[in-house]
């Protein structure tokens, strides 16, 4: 099922639902059954603290845990800072274990992956479904193929291409092109766009192309500002998955000073005393999730539009 | 509806065809293929496919031929099928097999049943829904690691662990968690589906949306009760998409490497060594020169079983559509 198809169907699913007060399972009629009121209240009660403690409970708990003694930790782990808070923590964890250092590596390999990762989306999904050549076709199809590859077969002749590049003569271990090149061969990243493509009016492009545009500039001004949408679900995508990573940033990048939080925090684990280490982690999680708390819709979008596809 | 939104689209294509000036196809040129833009088309799609052809085209080919060969980085000689042969026999794959289906089984245990339940529940309530769809994505936000890391506190087998403190508090005792042979993989995969279930929620609240409201409205005017409505008109709707995500989560769970990675190493005593640990252990944790020969042999026999997955998966997806 395509896409824009699956989309079109939520939309309407949605639209018919808000026109027959969301008529879900339970009716309106059941609701007005007295077991019926008693079990929904029990399940919103269900809901609310089964979602926060799964859901909000051990973020809550590692914020607690990061200003607070390695002592109380071990021996209390749920009484709120018996013997005082520990501000301490944070700062040691920030300046004398190199939190800062890896933070910032991580914030420049997410960039990086972002940029590529939708630097070759948007030009091969252009390229593919609005210039569309000859041999469109036959890249399409090799570039669909992959999809089908799970990634772990790459894992190992992956890993001696960066070791021994083509034509560059020299190892790109340590290199950051490493992590953001093979992240950028992302099928999937480009079938997303490509049916976004697929589905712009073309009479838009057509009227572009009579005006005198060529193809950048009809990639640029009229494309690119018509697909902020997707462009959102692709970043949102590209910058998770990268923040994400561990294996291979771990096998590409040997030199810790390069190293993502990802990669450092394990390794680290063992010399850094227990409540340096939970505000470490503490420090971590603060970017994705704050990220998550500003762009929430694109983030849900995101997730959903992920099940689309794969269907 | 679809037929007709196609031909409109072929349509337009032909019109924007008309409207580009071009030379008479009489015979395609050099010269005919630059002025008809064919330079533009290349060097849009050049990035993409040089970094295919190096990052993932060439690999898939090179894992292949590597199977068959024996690598120390500098010099390769064919050796036939013997890294398969190696590998086939090796009663360490064996192990890291049974240890990867025994996760997969428990990952469809807990892991498959609690995000549909949820939906269901969370479709259900009439307010709320934007908070408790938040709350249950914000697990999947964090980064896998710091996951994991939290999780491997949380496991300590001491009597003041976290768990094993909120199991003091109804009386249970203290557990060793992922230090013992038996506990260890069910750890793992509680802290697996803790870190995917948000993702599955969302996926499923979507599906739910898209079950025709008609359908309820039938089976209310033959008195089914709420549960038959969910066993018969729910559940039956969803089909689909239980399936696609039932295929897709045993093909995640088939690689799965950060859990066993950093929670137990592969211990204890092996006992949640997965494939892909295996592969890893090969390849890379003799830091002379790995046997890559058998780990790619490994990761080829792994890729030939998922793509056999995916393949019936379409089989069976497409003979459902048709019928």
């Amino acid at each position: 099922m395509s896409i824009a198809t699956e989309r079109r169907g939520l939309r309407r699913a949605k639209r018919l639902a808000d026109a027959q007060g969301d008529r879900t399972i339970v009716s309106d009629y059941d609701r007005r059954r007295r077991g019926v009121r008693i079990g929904m209240r029990a399940t919103h009660v269900f809901l609310f603290v089964a979602l926060i403690v799964a859901g909000l409970g051990p973020i809550l708990w590692l914020m607690k845990a990061a200003v607070t003694s390695t002592q109380d930790t071990l021996q209390q782990p749920f009484a709120l800072w018996p013997n005082g808070i520990d501000w301490a923590n944070l700062s040691t964890a920030w300046n004398d274990i190199g939190i800062s250092l890896y933070f910032w590596n991580t914030i420049v390999i997410a960039l990086g992956a972002w940029f590529f990762q939708l630097f070759i989306a948007t030009t091969a999904g252009y390229g593919l479904s609005v210039l569309r050549p000859k041999y469109a076709p036959i890249l399409d199809g090799l570039v669909l193929a992959t999809l089908f590859i799970p990634g772990i077969v790459l894992l190992v002749p992956l890993y001696l291409t960066i070791v021994n590049p083509p034509l560059v003569g020299q190892s790109m271990l340590n290199n950051y092109l490493a992590v953001w090149l093979p992240m950028a061969a992302n099928a999937f990243n480009i079938l997303l766009v490509k049916r976004f493509f697929d589905a712009l009016p073309r009479e838009v492009f057509e009227a572009a192309r009579t005006d005198g545009a060529g193809p950048v500039r009809l990639f640029w001004s009229i494309v690119l500002p018509m697909s902020k949408p997707i462009l959102g679900v692709v970043s949102v995508f590209a910058i998770i998955a990268a923040w994400k990573d561990y294996l291979w940033p771990m096998l590409v990048l040997p030199d810790p000073a390069v190293q993502p939080l990802s990669v450092r925090l394990p390794a680290v684990q063992s010399q850094t005393e227990l409540d340096v280490f939970l505000a470490a982690l503490a420090i971590a999680t603060l970017i994705p999730i704050a990220m998550f708390l500003a762009f929430q819709s694109v983030f849900l979008r995101s997730a959903g539009l992920g099940g689309a596809v794969k269907g | 509806m679809t037929t007709l939104r196609e031909n409109t689209v072929v349509r337009d294509e032909r019109a924007v065809d008309a409207a580009i000036p071009k030379p008479k196809p009489t015979r395609r040129t050099p010269l005919t293929w630059l002025r008809g833009g064919g330079l533009w088309n290349l060097l849009f799609l050049l990035p993409m496919i040089v970094v295919f052809a190096v990052f993932s085209w060439s690999p898939i080919v090179q894992s292949v031929i590597m199977s068959l060969q024996k690598t120390n980085l500098i010099t390769s000689h064919w050796v036939g099928l013997d890294n398969y042969i190696a590998v086939l026999t090796d009663p360490l794959l064996g192990e890291a097999v049974i240890n990867t289906l025994w996760f997969a089984v428990l990952a469809m245990i807990f892991g498959f049943p609690v995000p549909l339940f949820m939906a269901v529940l969370m479709s259900e309530v009439r307010r709320g829904k934007g908070l408790y769809s938040a709350l249950a994505y914000l697990p999947v936000v964090i980064p896998p690691v710091v996951a994991v890391l939290l999780w491997k506190f949380f496991y300590s087998a001491d009597d003041n662990g976290v768990f094993n403190t909120i199991l003091g508090f109804v009386g249970i005792p203290a557990q060793p968690w992922i230090q013992d042979a038996v506990q260890a993989m069910p750890s793992l995969v509680l802290e697996a589906t803790w870190a995917g279930a948000g993702g599955s929620i969302i996926i499923y609240l979507a599906a739910l949306l898209g079950v025709p409201p008609e359908l309820y409205d039938a089976a209310e005017v033959d008195g089914a009760s709420i549960w038959r409505k969910v066993w018969h008109v729910t559940l039956p709707q969803m089909r689909g998409i239980l399936f696609i995500m039932l295929i897709l989560q045993v093909i995640a769970t088939a690689q799965v490497f950060l859990e066993p990675f950093l929670f137990t190493g592969g211990g204890p005593a092996g006992a949640t060594r997965t494939i892909l640990l295996y592969i890893y252990d090969k390849a890379f944790r003799n830091s002379l020169g790995g046997a890559y020969g058998e780990a790619t042999a490994v990761s080829v026999l792994l890729a030939i079983a998922l793509a056999l997955l995916s393949w019936l998966y379409f089989r069976l997806t497409n003979r459902w559509s048709s019928s």
